[in-house]
């Protein structure tokens, strides 16, 4: 599909916004804080421009672009990994609050949109995530177990981004757009994308993982300026979980974040973010125009973030809890499980095991975190360059003497 | 006098200031209706309402540069960054144009504007999250940076940035917001460029800014108390313009000197700081100048260790310890 085919037509009440093609618009034009609101959660519903398979209530609808077929062994498997990534989720943040990790960062809400474009993926593509990634690190292979170290402090880059195709979180909001254009810009040099015949099994693609907040951060302006010249094959997938901490989307954004993609000359869809089947074939069928050489694609799955933005962070301070019951009745693992059981497509004791198999991670991803061996101290001084440093050598030397004074001592530290 | 915090301080001034002058707004990510992360413009958008306590996106080089615009148009604004690990975001406004502007248009028009943000480690919020990198601004000509370590001095300072004609960085502290101290009723706003002598003694200078001027006094007491050690305790309070007169004069008294820093070793405030000391009381130096700075690595995460990475009281009162066993009149 060209970028032409996803040029909106312009409403009705457009026309009187932009003025005639005469005159200067008028002040009119300005669109007011009311409408901007209404016009970014217009879509929320449902509206058209909103692609949704599967409906709040479990329903299966159809949509003209993006249908799917998938088995019911993917289906359930996609229960599985949405029961499963918020278990461990939770497990997170009930291990700050016990003073077990530093801090955590919530995912919860979202594991629709993250699975769906999770198990969108290919081994041979890349994904590019913000630091809530836990549900597309679990579709990369990346054990939940890993994810402590970060959170604990006593490890830094627990996985391998080469084998398991799955980037380190990034912490600066937004920067990994940019790696994630390089990144594809490199697939497309090197000739691993648009093959057609024998080798286009092979052909690859990148995703990169950000939030409504970010859209507002130059990097992800130039991430999508750079893919869109260089015809990089990245999915942008923005999850609009409608708040930056404590900024809503209104504070980011005038039109829906999807249309931004306009402006860059690449296809934007707004996906039910809540819907793992539309998120899913959404995903897909981006990652599949990237291959064949069409990217970049600009996704914005529609999501929210029902927990707060970090365990630092107090969401009922800044908005109200009718939102977040609202949003609870659109519960992404709830509508596949009742989709699952009205189809018949799982019985009650696949759902009891898979709630076993919660219960047994669990337990192995508290087990791991309280048994994670502290670093040592002088492990602050092993990463600083990756060549030995005559500044870091004598800094480390010096501590460790200076540690040793203290080895007769009762305290048998300095911690 | 009233006994508040660092935190209330900085809050009664920004008040006091946007009720003494319309041209004062506030501007920044999350300061309206979330009150700011570290709460200091609690009240402050129900009280002057969105014209004068603005709620940015989150773009950092955005609404630096809004800063930049309006006090160019005449206004006083006052940013705030969230951390100053975010004003990398927006470093190319501040280094070249908020810094730069008054010069390159002939004088034309000044750029008075704040950017408030606090550095400092210790909250466990990791490498990116932790710096100390004011030096970054203490370097550049055309900008001011301040530094208070006390409730009375963030608000004398505060008083006195926002009523600058040229753009100053307010340089907080995560560790200080919560530590309290003497405020009189009325404070006038402080003299930019000058350090303070804040516990005279005779045998030793300690040189700090920020957290580190108040483990200075930490260390300072202890070493009175405990050993009858007499140290002075000078906090600079501005680190451009620096202060040199009053550093030179201390340590011409007590010939020797340990300077206290939060930041890397490696050309930090304290070398500046140093060579400071030599130019002016070279004469006078019984001990070379010692410097007690963070370990030079990305600070770490975890909590052991990025402890043992930050400056600590007991780090200094050991460079103090040497520092007069050089001298050779360790009582």
């Amino acid at each position: 599909m060209s970028p032409e085919h996803w040029t909106r037509p312009s409403r009705p009440d457009e026309q009187t916004r932009n003025g005639t093609a005469s005159g200067p618009a008028a002040t009119s034009a300005v669109p007011t804080r009311e409408q901007v609101i209404a016009g970014l959660r217009a879509t929320s519903e449902g509206g058209a421009d909103l692609v949704q398979l599967l409906t709040p209530e479990g329903q299966r609808v159809s949509h003209p672009d993006f249908d799917i077929e998938v088995t019911d062994e993917q289906l359930r498997g996609m229960y599985r990994d949405m029961v499963l990534v918020r278990r461990a989720d939770r497990e997170g943040n009930a291990l700050q609050r016990q003073g077990q990790l530093g801090i955590w960062v919530p995912l919860l809400g979202q594991e629709a949109a993250q699975i769906g474009a999770g198990r969108a993926m290919r081994p041979q593509d890349m994904a590019f995530p913000s630091y809530r990634e836990h549900g597309v690190a679990w579709c990369r292979g990346v054990d939940p177990t890993e994810l402590l170290g970060i959170f604990r402090g006593t490890d830094h880059g627990s996985w391998d981004p080469n084998t398991t195709g799955m980037g380190l979180y990034t912490i600066v909001i937004g920067n990994q757009c940019l790696n994630a254009a390089g990144y594809a810009m490199g697939q497309r040099f090197e000739g691993r994308v648009g093959n057609t015949g024998g080798d286009s099994a092979d052909n690859e693609a990148t995703m990169t993982f950000f939030g409504d907040g970010a859209t507002s951060q130059g990097d992800v302006h130039e991430g999508m300026v750079w893919a869109a010249v260089y015809d990089a094959p990245v999915v942008f997938f923005c999850q609009n979980n409608q708040w930056a901490i404590s900024e809503p989307t209104e504070r980011q954004t005038r039109v829906p974040l999807y249309e931004r993609a306009r402006g860059y000359g690449f296809p934007g869809i707004r996906v039910d973010g809540n819907d793992v089947l539309a998120s899913l074939a959404v995903t897909r069928w981006a990652l599949d125009e990237c291959r064949h050489g069409n990217g970049p694609v600009l996704i914005e799955a529609f999501t929210y973030r029902m927990d707060a933005h970090t365990t630092s962070d107090d969401a009922s301070r800044y908005r109200l809890d009718d939102d977040l019951e609202a949003w609870k009745l659109k519960d992404p693992i709830e509508r596949l499980r009742v989709h699952l059981v009205r189809e018949q497509i799982a019985d009650q004791e696949f759902l009891d095991s898979v709630d076993a198999e919660a219960d047994e991670l669990a337990q192995r991803f508290r087990d791991f975190c309280v048994n994670m061996p502290e670093p040592p101290p002088e492990r602050m001084f092993s990463e600083v360059y990756a060549e030995e440093s005559p500044v870091v050598a004598a800094q480390r030397q010096d501590y460790l003497q200076y540690l040793d004074g203290f080895a007769d001592s009762a305290a048998g530290g300095v911690h | 006098m009233a006994v508040i915090t660092y935190r209330q301080a900085l809050h009664d001034t920004l008040r006091e200031e946007m009720l003494a002058d319309e041209d004062v707004f506030l501007i920044g990510e999350e300061i309206g209706v979330f009150e700011g992360s570290y709460k200091i413009t609690a009240g402050l958008l129900d009280e002057f309402g969105e014209k004068r306590v603005r709620d940015t996106p989150i773009a950092e080089e955005g609404f630096i540069g809004a800063a930049v615009g309006a006090a160019m148009q005449g206004l006083r604004p006052v940013a705030e960054l969230m951390t100053i690990n975010f004003s990398l975001i927006a470093l190319d406004q501040i280094v070249n144009h908020a810094a730069k502007i008054y010069g390159m248009f002939g004088g034309q028009c000044s750029v008075p504007m704040v950017m408030r943000t606090p550095g400092g480690g210790g909250q466990q919020l990791g490498a990116t999250h932790s710096q100390n990198i004011e030096l970054y601004y203490a370097f550049v000509p055309g900008l001011k940076v301040v530094a208070p370590s006390t409730p009375a001095d963030a608000k004398a300072l505060l008083r006195a940035s926002i009523a600058d004609n040229d753009p100053v960085l307010f340089l907080e502290n995560l560790a200080l917001y919560n530590t309290k101290g003497e405020v009189p009723e009325t404070v006038e706003p402080a003299e930019i460029g000058k350090a303070a002598v804040s516990r005279p003694g005779n045998d030793i200078t300690i040189i700090g800014y920020s957290r580190m001027a108040t483990v200075a006094h930490q260390v300072a007491d202890k070493l009175e108390d405990e050993e009858g050690i007499s140290a002075e305790v000078v906090d600079l309070r501005s680190l451009r313009p620096l202060d040199r007169e009053t550093l030179v004069e201390s340590v011409r008294k007590t010939n020797c000197a340990v300077i206290a820093e939060d930041d890397w070793l490696t050309y930090g405030i304290g070398a500046e700081i140093a060579a400071s000391i030599s130019d002016g009381a070279f004469d006078s130096l019984d001990a070379p100048v010692r410097r007690v700075a963070a370990a030079e690595v990305p600070l770490p995460y975890a909590k052991p260790l990025e402890r043992a990475a930050l400056p600590s009281a007991e780090s200094l009162t050991t460079a103090v310890h040497e520092t007069l066993e050089a001298v050779g009149r360790r009582r």
